[in-house]
């Protein structure tokens, strides 16, 4: 359940970010999850549920957390770095076949914006 | 109501920690290898087979990953490398600031080469950089050939696969030919080398890819 680190990581830089702004209260946060990397939604929910409550995010108590699913994609050498979206198992350029591409998406983990008060 | 902007890694702060590391390890022209898999999988006896190879050619130090208990630490120990245990205490994972505080015990200028033996797991400890050079993956037969259709993402990290157990080929079904297709569709860069660690067959091949790394980390 690494979930649970992640989302602590959410919740601890989201109230940091809204401290500095001198806000009080969480609303929203919206977040960014790759296609390529290990996080399950559910278990992100599931945890963001669970601590939100604790004392430290006080003010995110009655927050919602807003995933955003970023599909994968690379870039091919061989093809001009033409880009091309994929799927987890077939990340070979669909023009040349090359199996050796650059990832250009699909690996992020990324607190995009907050809404406060 | 108002509204922040902030496109920041949520990992940040575990990859800062991962550079400070990395700097570290640059200093000191040390070898760091991060070694993943699941439980059972033979990391230990990988890990005191690739001692073994490697032992007379690069002074070697062990960071053993475990949830709670000492026991591999001590297994290393006993062979006369220095190790060093991190229990994480439920975690499933190493993070950054574990390895630095193991690193803190360790002489690390005089080391080649640092094996950090992560937490079995096959999940969380693709996410999570260490400031390492590599991290493999051991994967052993018996977990069978289709380990790579549910567990991705640590087979695209890997910047090489050893495969363990390979003695067990026969009794338990696996298909390497299907196996290496996976592999190379998820991740065409990774070397597999099958290896029986106990036994000691394909350790030689293995323990070369390694002594390759450690020799660019060593003449950089
Ligand atoms: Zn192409």
């Amino acid at each position: 359940m690494h979930e649970m680190g992640i989302t602590q990581g959410i919740l601890a830089a989201s109230v940091d970010a809204v401290k500095g702004e001198g806000g009080t209260r969480i609303n929203e946060i919206r977040i960014s999850v790759g296609e390529m990397t290990e996080v399950v939604e559910d278990a992100l929910q599931f945890a963001f549920e669970a601590l939100r409550a604790e004392p430290d995010y006080a003010m995110a108590a009655g927050a919602v957390l807003l995933v955003t699913h970023v599909p994968a994609s690379s870039a091919c050498p061989t093809c001009d770095g033409e880009v091309f979206e994929h799927g987890r198992f077939d990340g070979q350029c669909p023009k040349c076949g090359n199996p050796f591409v650059e990832p250009r998406s699909g690996h992020e983990l990324r607190i995009d914006s907050i809404d406060f008060d | 109501m108002a509204e922040i902007d902030l496109s920041r890694p949520i990992l940040d702060r575990n990859e800062e920690l991962a550079a400070g590391n990395r700097a570290l390890f640059a200093e000191a022209g040390v070898f760091v290898l991060d070694l993943m898999a699941s439980p059972g999988a033979g990391k230990t006896s990988t890990i005191l087979a690739t001692i073994a190879a490697l032992r007379d050619r690069y002074r070697i130090a062990v960071i053993e990953g475990d949830i709670a208990s000492r026991v591999d630490a001590e297994k290393i120990s006993a062979h006369g490398i220095p190790a060093v245990q991190i229990n994480t205490g439920g975690a499933c994972h190493l993070e950054s600031d574990m390895i630095r505080r193991a690193v803190d015990a360790l002489p690390l200028d005089e080391l080649d080469l640092v094996i950090i033996e992560n937490v079995g797991n096959l999940v969380c400890p693709t996410e999570f950089d260490l400031g390492e050079h590599a991290k493999v993956m051991i994967l052993s037969v018996p977990e069978g050939h289709d380990k790579p259709y549910k567990y991705p993402g640590i087979f695209q990290i890997a910047e090489a696969v050893v495969l363990n157990k390979v003695d067990t080929m026969p009794v338990f079904d696996f298909d390497e030919a299907e196996f290496r297709t996976v592999v190379g569709k998820l991740n065409a860069r990774a070397p597999i080398f099958p290896i029986s660690a106990t036994k000691g067959d394909g350790v030689d091949a293995w323990a070369e890819w390694l002594a390759g790394r450690v020799d660019a980390v060593k003449r950089a």
